[in-house]
């Protein structure tokens, strides 16, 4: 479940598509009653686009449509180039699935050829421009332009960039990145020939779809949309828009077992026609038989039809109820093991502290004394900042930038945190695990070890490990690392194995770390404790 | 005894006084600077009731240096006239005396003196009449003697004027006894001390009174962090509703377990490089259960399970990409699957609070990662209306007890609703959660029988506990930026009592 408000903005996206896209086919409905949108053709000949086998390569497929003796406002005009964008953005991955071309029918003259060619051979006078630029001019101009430079990536190490021409070699556009400036629409424009070319068939077959359903109202026939031909590679011929109008078939008993109503069938087919979903009861009098437009391509499951009902009849007036669900609950046994010893380290005068999981590779590595080789840490790849290289190994340098920050707090200061790190580990499904550690450090004018290793020995009596060589119990063996001073470092066996290390930190790590005093730490895995 | 010989000096002169004495004047009589007569007044002010002190201002004119030297030289008019010898004096002589320029002008105007300018050596000043009265001497005297009241206002304000006198404000305590007035007074004790309580000492003894009003000192102690406060009072709720923690112990995820096997299509933004966080090392997963991806793949590409699917072509490669989990419903989908594989099935309440991470602009209320509060259930025939109850009785333990739904989108529930509460503080309706009913093109590629419902909720920790502690800046909360005197300080967790204040960037 993605949280609220909270980070949820890459489904915003998405979320404001498909409102967008609903709220206009339902103001539409309130208008008129489910409107009937329908395919025709033309009375002379049709628009057809053939397209080349060089597109392989490169974006394969292309649809295509006209709007016919359509009537723009000004208002319709800008909100027809706003559903174009808003598109681009979501359903059609900022181009990169499909791209969108609207043309003034008027100025063309067909058939048209999709095709793809070499840069150099592609010139024409681009949108909004007064001359002629071949097609690597253009990618160069707009590298500077805020809005068209997100899109120059999607063909501009391709050896070939696709191309639309009409019979008379007017280039139409070159997608995904710009329309040619001759068939530019204007508010005037009476006939429009759209084409939708891309990497994701179906994605443009929708988009085609959304676009002509959505501005055939202002046609002068409503609510019709003239058919065009786009001839594959392969001399397959194929009409679009599809405009497929499916039937659905729900079980009413169904809808309201899922939702959790009593509604007869004839009520439930009044609220899904309500919603735009032509509905009505057949069969044994429990069938409701749905027609399912065009516009609505987020209907894949009768879930989804579900969901309408459920909206029209309302949320809010769903009576809720406690399911019988009986079930013993267990808490995951190493969180409650973390939980107990929270507790009793905050007991201990320690306070709790809560770092990022994710760092730098020099946090992790280089303020240590370590090469990153040395940490099995997972690299991420693509991190904006430097903060966010690598998941951490360790939960020291957490605890170290947290007293950095707090400087000014008097002293000693006592950190711990219990938390996870990740390290590489051929072992499991992704390469990688998560280690439960525990870290604490002292920081004060005096290093403080015995505080520190009295620590140790308190954690070791909280989980019941008697000190001593004996089997089940907990030894610390003169030891080194680079992170400590000389002489001060010490690795700790419990129960058969090393768990973690104990010391006076390193002065270089001190300083590395902006601190100015003498620093001792623990960190242990506490998984063998469980 | 009481600080000191002063000290009990007062109490003596006290004693016989009749009515009470004054600071400063005990002060002159002893010979003693009147602060440390004051400084005996405060400590004996200390003991309780045994005197009383007054606090007294009294302002008094005195001489100005100059005043002091006129009172004692005569004014610098006067002592022009008597430098001046009947037979008269050259101008520019007399100018040269210490009086001379100011006392010039002052016995010119008095007319005391007169300028015969035809003299043969120059302007000469001669005197103009026998004998002269200094009237400003005889003032000051008056002033110097303690008599300035003998004075007008205006003869005094015309001396100020010149600088000659000036106006001090003493600050004087008037003492009288107090109601245990005593001259033998023992200190006070400030504490209880083994010895008194064994001798009995105590009894005798005064004890100096507490200052209730001063500030008790904080013991010595460790503290928990608030953010992992509030996770436990989740975790208690969770527990206290019959939920079994799912395991969450693992940052990395494939994308098939992340995106995939909860049906979001390959082509969805939440894969894009901006939104999320992929690994280059291990960039791969390397073992997928590959009998349940097929069915995913399927699904998918082809529908399947009464769906149409999304139609395109599956890679695995894009399923296999490595990345750090943008939610952790990736381990609900994982803890689902594992539920399916039993038979036969059993119902579950499962939750889970862990991290998440997002490749997302950091601003003061978004971090790289974040919590999330999950839970799930796993039933036959679960409806909306279950899903509903649910929430409502697991917001009623947060204290959010108004509670509406309005439908939105989510990728992989349907039907979905956001969840909104009625925020007293801010005086309007506020996301509280997102939820819904898993679709059943992520439920039955797992194995799970058709009629099982599954409902789900999220939130995030972080929002709430910014409510709760009233903290705009999410790095105050979360991180090594966090201000360690706000984890001093921060209060118990007690989501069910009254609300803390709302914070600023709430209301925004």
């Amino acid at each position: 479940m993605p949280p609220p408000l909270f980070h949820i903005e890459r489904d915003k996206l998405t979320k404001n598509l498909m409102n967008y896209v609903l709220n206009l086919a339902w103001n539409l409905m309130k208008l008129i009653k489910a409107p009937m949108y329908k395919r025709v053709m033309p009375n002379g000949e049709i628009q057809k686009l053939i397209i080349t086998e060089e597109t392989a390569k490169i974006r394969p497929y292309a649809v295509a449509a006209v709007l016919r003796n359509i009537k723009f406002t000004k208002d319709r005009y800008d909100s027809f180039i706003e559903l174009q964008e808003k598109l681009h953005q979501n359903i059609c991955r900022k181009r990169a699935l499909v791209a969108i071309g609207t043309h003034d029918l008027d100025a063309l003259s067909g058939p048209f050829t999709y095709t793809a060619k070499k840069p150099s051979d592609i010139k024409f006078k681009p949108l909004n421009k007064t001359k002629e630029y071949t097609a690597c001019e253009l990618m160069n101009i707009y590298k500077t332009d805020n809005h068209l430079k997100h899109y120059l990536h999607i063909i501009e190490n391709k050896p070939l960039y696709p191309v639309i021409y009409d019979s008379n070699g007017v280039v139409l556009s070159m997608p995904p990145v710009i329309n040619g400036n001759h068939s530019k629409i204007t508010v005037n424009t009476r006939n429009i020939f759209i084409e939708c070319t891309g990497t994701d068939f179906t994605k443009a077959k929708i988009v085609l779809d959304i676009i002509v359903t959505t501005f055939s109202e202002y046609c002068e026939n409503q609510f019709t949309v003239e058919a065009a031909e786009v001839v594959f590679p392969n001399g397959k011929l194929h009409t679009f828009p599809e405009l497929a109008y499916r039937k659905e078939m729900v079980r009413a008993d169904l809808i309201n077992k899922k939702v959790g109503i009593r509604e007869t069938p004839e009520n439930l087919a009044k609220l899904l026609t309500r919603m735009c979903l032509k509905s009505e009861v057949i069969g044994d009098g429990n069938q409701i038989e749905i027609e399912i437009p065009p516009t609505r391509a987020d209907i894949i499951h009768a879930c989804d039809i579900i969901e309408d009902a459920a909206i029209a009849y309302g949320y809010n007036n769903i009576q809720m109820t406690l399911p019988k669900t009986y079930t013993i609950a267990n808490q995951f046994p190493l969180n409650k093991l973390t939980e107990l010893l929270r507790h009793d380290m905050a007991a201990a005068g320690f306070t709790e502290a809560l770092t990022f999981a994710l760092c730098s590779q020099e946090d992790i590595a280089d303020k240590l004394g370590l090469h990153i080789s040395a940490t099995k840490a997972v690299l991420i790849s693509n991190p904006k900042t430097a903060e966010f290289q690598v998941a951490r190994t360790t939960l020291l340098p957490g605890l170290l930038k947290t007293i950095a920050a707090n400087r000014k707090m008097p002293l000693p200061l006592k950190l711990f945190e219990i938390s996870d790190i990740v390290i590489q580990d051929s072992s499991r499904d992704v390469g990688a695990r998560n280690y439960r550690h525990l870290c604490a450090v002292y920081y004060n004018k005096n290093p403080g070890f015995e505080i520190i290793h009295g620590l140790l020995d308190r954690i070791m009596q909280l989980l019941d490990v008697p000190p001593g060589e004996k089997k089940g119990g907990y030894v610390i063996r003169a030891s080194e690392g680079p992170a400590f001073f000389p002489g001060r470092c010490a690795e700790i066996f419990a129960r058969g194995q090393s768990i973690g290390k104990l010391g006076v930190l390193h002065p270089d790590v001190i300083t590395k770390f902006e601190l100015t005093m003498p620093c001792s730490c623990v960190e242990i895995n506490i998984e063998p404790f469980l | 005894m009481a600080d000191g010989p002063v000290a009990e000096v007062l109490l003596q002169r006290l004693e016989a006084a009749d009515g009470g004495l004054d600071s400063a004047e005990l002060a002159a009589e002893l010979g003693v600077e009147h602060q440390t007569v004051v400084g005996a007044v405060k400590s004996l002010q200390a003991l309780g009731e045994i005197i009383e002190a007054e606090l007294r201002s009294t302002k008094r004119w005195e001489l100005t240096a100059e005043g002091e030297e006129i009172a004692r030289e005569g004014s610098h008019e006067a002592r022009v006239f008597r430098s001046v010898p009947p037979e008269g004096l050259p101008q520019s002589e007399l100018m040269r005396l210490p009086s001379g320029k100011v006392g010039f002008s002052k016995a010119m105007s008095n007319k005391w003196i007169r300028v015969d300018k035809s003299a043969a050596d120059g302007p000469r000043v001669f005197r103009v009449v026998d004998s002269v009265e200094d009237e400003v001497q005889r003032r000051l005297q008056l002033v110097q003697g303690g008599r300035a009241e003998k004075l007008g206002e205006k003869e005094r304000s015309e001396l100020r004027k010149r600088k000659l006198l000036t106006e001090v404000t003493l600050k004087t305590y008037w003492v009288s006894k107090g109601s245990a007035f005593s001259t033998s007074i023992s200190k006070q004790e400030t504490e209880l001390s083994p010895e008194m309580i064994s001798s009995g000492s105590w009894r005798d003894r005064p004890f100096k009174p507490y200052n209730f009003s001063a500030h008790g000192v904080l013991p010595d102690s460790g503290h928990l962090h608030p953010l992992l406060k509030v996770r436990t009072q989740f975790r208690q709720i969770f527990l206290e509703m019959g939920f079994t923690e799912m395991p969450t112990d693992n940052y990395i995820e494939s994308s098939f377990w992340n995106f995939d096997a909860l049906f979001q299509p390959q082509q969805h933004p939440a894969r894009d490089q901006h939104d999320t966080f992929f690994l280059r090392d291990p960039a791969q997963a390397q073992q997928l259960p590959m009998d349940y991806v097929h069915r995913v793949k399927r699904t998918h590409s082809q529908g399947g399970y009464g769906s149409q699917g999304y139609k395109y072509n599956w890679k695995l490669d894009e399923a296999r990409k490595n990345l750090l989990r943008t939610h952790t419903t990736s381990a609900s989908a994982r803890a689902l699957y594992r539920l399916a594989q039993k038979k036969p099935f059993t119902a579950a309440k499962y939750f889970s609070i862990d991290r998440v991470f997002r490749n997302e602009t950091l601003d003061a209320t978004h971090l790289a990662e974040f919590h999330q509060i999950e839970g799930v259930v796993a039933d036959h025939g679960l409806t909306l209306g279950h899903l509903m109850g649910v929430l409502r009785e697991f917001f009623t333990k947060l204290g959010i007890t108004q509670l509406r739904f309005k439908p939105t989108y989510n990728p992989y529930t349907e039907p979905s609703m956001e969840v909104f509460s009625y925020h007293q503080g801010l005086k309007k309706w506020v996301e509280v959660g997102n939820s819904g009913i898993f679709r059943p093109e992520m439920l039955l590629p797992m194995g799970l029988p058709e009629n099982v419902s599954v409902i789900a909720w999220g939130l995030s920790l972080e929002r709430p506990t910014m409510i709760k502690y009233g903290i705009n800046n999410i790095r105050e909360l979360v991180g090594h930026k966090v201000n360690l005197q706000m984890v001093y300080d921060s209060p118990l967790c007690r989501l069910d009592a009254e609300q803390g204040p709302p914070s600023t960037q709430e209301a925004a």
